[in-house]
């Protein structure tokens, strides 16, 4: 079942400085019941901006939104429905709990405004703060606790409606890495006893993909792909997705009959088929731990740097011109200095980015 | 906390067996215990004490005798009316700059700042011109054309003076609320429109307890400043016998025309009244739950503006009329009656004249108030300036064992008011100790700066907070000696603090009227004064005139000081 439906979403903002700028530019989604659906990218890419429209605290310039089958924004029809009637949950970054009410007072506020009864308001609250190990501390003003804490208290917060949709906007940046992993988890169970759907907006692509069923992977207002943790990291469809999601290694070749040179040295293809469509200059991507080094064949190369890191070895060694980073297991040892010959395996082709696409990329993150 | 425990070693590192830091902390206690302490003391023992005998017959006959009674309850009740409604108009207007989309916020703001920059009794001078029940413009113009009876307003009575005083206070609040509205972060209030409250129960449940540290402030600040007020129930309340503490004590000691005995009663009374301000401030304690949250946090949102609708363009008109009455029509009214020919001709173009602007030159006692005060306010803006910033060095980086009592003593005289601070200097430094200052000039220096010691005190301290210490020791590993570590790194590094706290204490010392009004003797009339004087002796045109001509000078030292702080924004 279709649990939020984006279309044609278009938010502009208007600034003194810089003029309009289309922070969400004709975005099209859809939501399944029960998923766990992250929005990825860099800040200023309008992944928050999309989250905030779904929640009601922005307005749309064009298009329309549903939840639930419920249209909540539409545009065309003037139809805009407050963030206090859509029912849904929230955590955010800051984790926004309110430092003079208490712990309690703080979770049974959304069943207060709900005028819930007494009695089922104590249940409901005790039912929540057991699930987020906040169990007696009912009394305890959060001023003075941890991030963790106010997490679970935000957490608790948003789940003690049983809302069917939960929105978390950064909800792990501000927590040690530790406690971050942790609360993954948590999150994950939480999902499981109340059986929610999570959207939620990371700029961590490791978060991102360790809680995700699907993701969306943004750039400059605009969604570049959809798709599970696997499907992204595998088969990125541009350079932009392949930088974001892991280590990258991006080599510029030259195409001629049929071969890749790279730049710098027209004398050695490199060991890798090109795909039939190649225009005469493209960039070939592979992850670093995914080069294979070997002292047989393939492209001749040289040792220019050797890192000895606690996991894997991290070498730097030269493909024409440039210097490209690869990370080997400790096992398959090189000196700094000799020559080594490279081969590709599941390299990826590009067309380049342009230089204009990345300066309105910095020009967006002033926004 | 690295000094806190100075250990030998540590001293001798100054190369000098007594230090550097040991002198600027003796010379702080010293300097405060003269200009603040020593005056307190004074009037402590003047009341209590006869030929070195304790007695409190003085204190008790003060206490009781029905007109002061009757002072002490109408300070009261004006300063909670003061309080009250300036709270609910200032708060209203913070929630309606801070958090709604009414238009031309800009304007408003420079305009609600407009009231800080004026001394409030010029403001019951022009209202007095406007409202008074027998000569007031407004009141002939409302009785000659809607053919009343009896002039509809009053403004020589408590309401009058409520009015007056609440339109310079309200800011007070408003200030603080609008700039806690907007550091505040935005999700506070977002995540209870998600948890499913409408607007106005946000506003209630939500943003008002979190800015309510914010306006207790406010609201304390507007309790003292209106229970220790001068000017306006001074202005107002004379003609028509209704006195609050501090005109009282004026009163006392002037009808006294300086005999001890007139002294010694207005210093019991002044008692009373620092008794009365010291209840306000603990009552206002045990009554509202202040302390501070941690609102600050979080994503740098722009928070969402609530849509006034329908409601914006009545909302915008009545924020216009009320700010057009409290800033532009007193303003005016002072700057027209200072152009009249004689007191009392209509307000047009043909009774219009300058003569009073030129003839201001030509007068004795208007020339000698402009030097004096020019004199006041330089002098005791640049030696208050480095006091504030001695102080403050001891407190923040000597940190010697009484720091919290010297700052205790360097704020005092703050929330003392101006009129005690006065009797006390009176008692000091008019021969009782030895030196008598009584009639000069140097009387009410010492006055003002003891008055406005705590205000470069501050600035210098919030300045200082942001030096860390490595700084200077930097420095000193580099091998400038402590004092050139001081006037290289430090002091440098807390210019602008400075220079913010040389203009926080020159331009209230400008307009000063409440301690000067004591301690003024026959040459040394400041410009507060000479209004005040011209006022009361009748010359009602030649006092505008010359409280307009004050506001000029407030106005351009005004543009020079933004001048100056935007030209180090930019740099």
């Amino acid at each position: 079942m279709d649990q939020i439906v984006l279309k044609n979403v278009t938010k502009n903002f208007t600034t003194k400085t810089l003029g309009t700028v289309t922070a969400v530019d004709n975005l099209n989604l859809t939501i399944q019941k029960g998923e766990c659906f992250s929005f990825l990218g860099p800040s200023g890419c309008g992944k928050t901006t999309t989250l905030r429209m779904i929640a009601g605290f922005e307005d749309l310039t064009e298009g329309e939104i549903h939840l639930c089958g419920r249209p909540v924004s539409v545009k065309s029809k003037n139809l805009y429905v407050p963030p206090e009637e859509r029912g849904l949950g929230m955590v955010f970054q800051s984790f926004a709990v309110w430092p003079h009410l208490n712990i309690f007072e703080n979770v049974a506020f959304p069943l207060k405004v709900r005028k819930v009864d007494k009695a089922q308001m104590h249940e409901r609250v005790a039912k929540a703060l057991k699930h987020t190990s906040l169990d007696g501390m009912e009394k305890v003003f959060p001023g003075s606790l941890s991030g963790g804490q106010q997490q679970r208290i935000a957490l608790a917060r948003a789940i003690v409606t049983n809302p069917e949709v939960m929105l978390l906007d950064e909800p792990l940046s501000n927590l040690d890495p530790k406690l971050r992993e942790s609360m993954r988890f948590e999150i994950k169970e939480l999902q499981k006893e109340f059986n929610f759907t999570i959207v939620f907006v990371t700029h961590d692509q490791s978060e991102a993909m360790a809680l995700s069923d699907r993701m969306m992977v943004m750039d400059m207002g605009k969604v570049i792909q959809v798709g599970t943790p696997t499907e992204l990291y595998n088969q990125p469809i541009n350079q932009f997705v392949h930088k974001f999601l892991g280590l990258s290694t991006f080599t510029y070749v030259n195409i001629r009959d049929g071969k890749a040179y790279p730049e710098g040295d027209p004398e050695n293809a490199l060991p890798v088929e090109v795909p039939a469509n190649a225009e005469s200059r493209m960039i070939m991507a592979t992850r670093p731990n995914q080069i294979d080094m070997n002292r047989t064949s393939g492209y001749p190369s040289e040792v220019v740097k050797r890192s000895f890191l606690t996991n894997h070895a991290e070498y730097l060694v030269k493909v024409g011109d440039a210097v490209i980073k690869i990370q080997t297991p400790h096992r398959n040892e090189f000196a700094q200095g000799e020559t080594c010959y490279l081969r590709f395996p599941g390299a990826m082709w590009y067309a380049a980015d342009s230089e204009e696409l990345e300066a309105e990329r910095n020009r967006r993150q002033l926004v | 906390m690295r000094r806190s425990n100075v250990n030998p070693d540590m001293a001798r590192l100054d190369g000098k067996k007594f230090s550097m830091d040991k002198f600027l902390t003796i010379l702080s206690f010293v300097i405060l215990i003269i200009v603040v302490i020593i005056p307190m003391l004074m009037i402590v023992y003047n009341t209590f004490f006869v030929d070195g005998r304790f007695d409190t017959t003085l204190f008790t006959e003060i206490i009781l005798d029905p007109a002061n009674v009757g002072a002490m309850w109408n300070t009261i009740k004006i300063a909670l009316l003061v309080t009250v409604l300036g709270t609910l108009v200032g708060l209203f207007f913070a929630w309606l700059l801070g958090r709604s989309d009414i238009p031309l916020k800009g304007l408003m703001r420079s305009m609600f700042t407009i009231p800080y920059m004026f001394p409030p009794f010029f403001g019951a001078m022009a209202w007095e011109l406007l409202l008074s029940p027998r000569s007031g413009y407004l009141n002939n113009w409302l009785v000659t054309t809607f053919g009343l009876a009896s002039a509809p307003f009053n403004i020589n009575s408590i309401g009058g003076i409520v009015f007056v005083e609440l339109s310079y206070y309200f800011p007070f609040v408003f200030m603080q609320v609008v700039s806690a509205l907007e550091r505040m972060d935005p999700t506070l209030e977002e995540s209870a429109r998600i948890a499913g409250a409408k607007q106005w129960y946000v506003i209630r449940r939500i943003t008002m307890p979190l800015v309510l540290p914010a306006t207790s402030a406010g609201a304390l600040l507007i309790l003292t400043s209106s229970l220790s007020h001068f000017g306006v129930p001074a202005i107002l309340g004379f003609s028509k016998k209704i006195y609050t503490l501090p005109t009282r004590i004026y009163q006392l000691i002037s009808r006294a025309s300086g005999s001890f005995q007139g002294i010694r009663e207005g210093a019991a009374l002044s008692i009373l009244l620092v008794i009365v301000v010291m209840l306000a401030l603990w009552l206002q304690k045990a009554v509202l739950k202040t302390g501070s949250y941690d609102i600050i946090k979080g994503k740098s949102m722009r928070p969402m503006l609530i849509k006034l609708r329908g409601a914006k363009i009545p909302l915008l008109i009545i924020s216009f009329l009320s700010l057009f009455v409290i800033v532009v029509v007193p303003l005016l009214m002072i700057v027209l009656v200072g152009l009249l020919r004689a007191y009392g001709l209509p307000l047009s173009m043909e009774n219009f004249t300058l003569d009073n602007f030129v003839n201001l030159f030509n007068h004795k006692m208007v020339a000698d108030s402009v030097k004096n005060s020019l004199f006041l306010s330089v002098a005791s803006g640049v030696i208050a300036m480095f006091l504030g910033v001695m102080i403050a060095y001891v407190i923040n980086k000597i940190r010697p064992r009484g720091k919290t009592a010297l700052e205790i003593i360097s704020i005092l005289p703050y929330s003392i008011p101006g009129i005690v601070l006065a009797i006390g200097v009176i008692l000091a430094w008019s021969g009782n100790l030895g030196l008598n200052l009584y009639n000069t000039i140097w009387i009410i220096l010492v006055a003002y700066i003891a008055r406005y010691v705590a205000f470069s005190m501050k600035s210098a301290s919030a300045s200082l907070q942001q030096v860390h210490y490595s700084l200077e020791d930097a420095a000193r590993s580099s091998g400038a000696t402590h004092f050139e570590s001081l006037t290289d790194i430090t002091l440098p590094l807390i210019r602008p603090a400075m220079i913010s706290g040389f203009f926080l204490i020159f331009l209230p010392a400008m307009r000063e009227l409440t301690t000067s009004v004591l301690l003024y003797g026959p040459y040394t009339r400041t410009l507060g004064v000479a209004i005040y004087s011209l006022r009361s002796d009748g010359y009602i045109v030649d006092a505008s005139a010359l409280a307009a001509m004050t506001i000029l000078l407030i106005i351009i030292v005004n543009a020079i000081v933004n001048a100056i702080v935007k030209d180090r924004k930019k740099g």
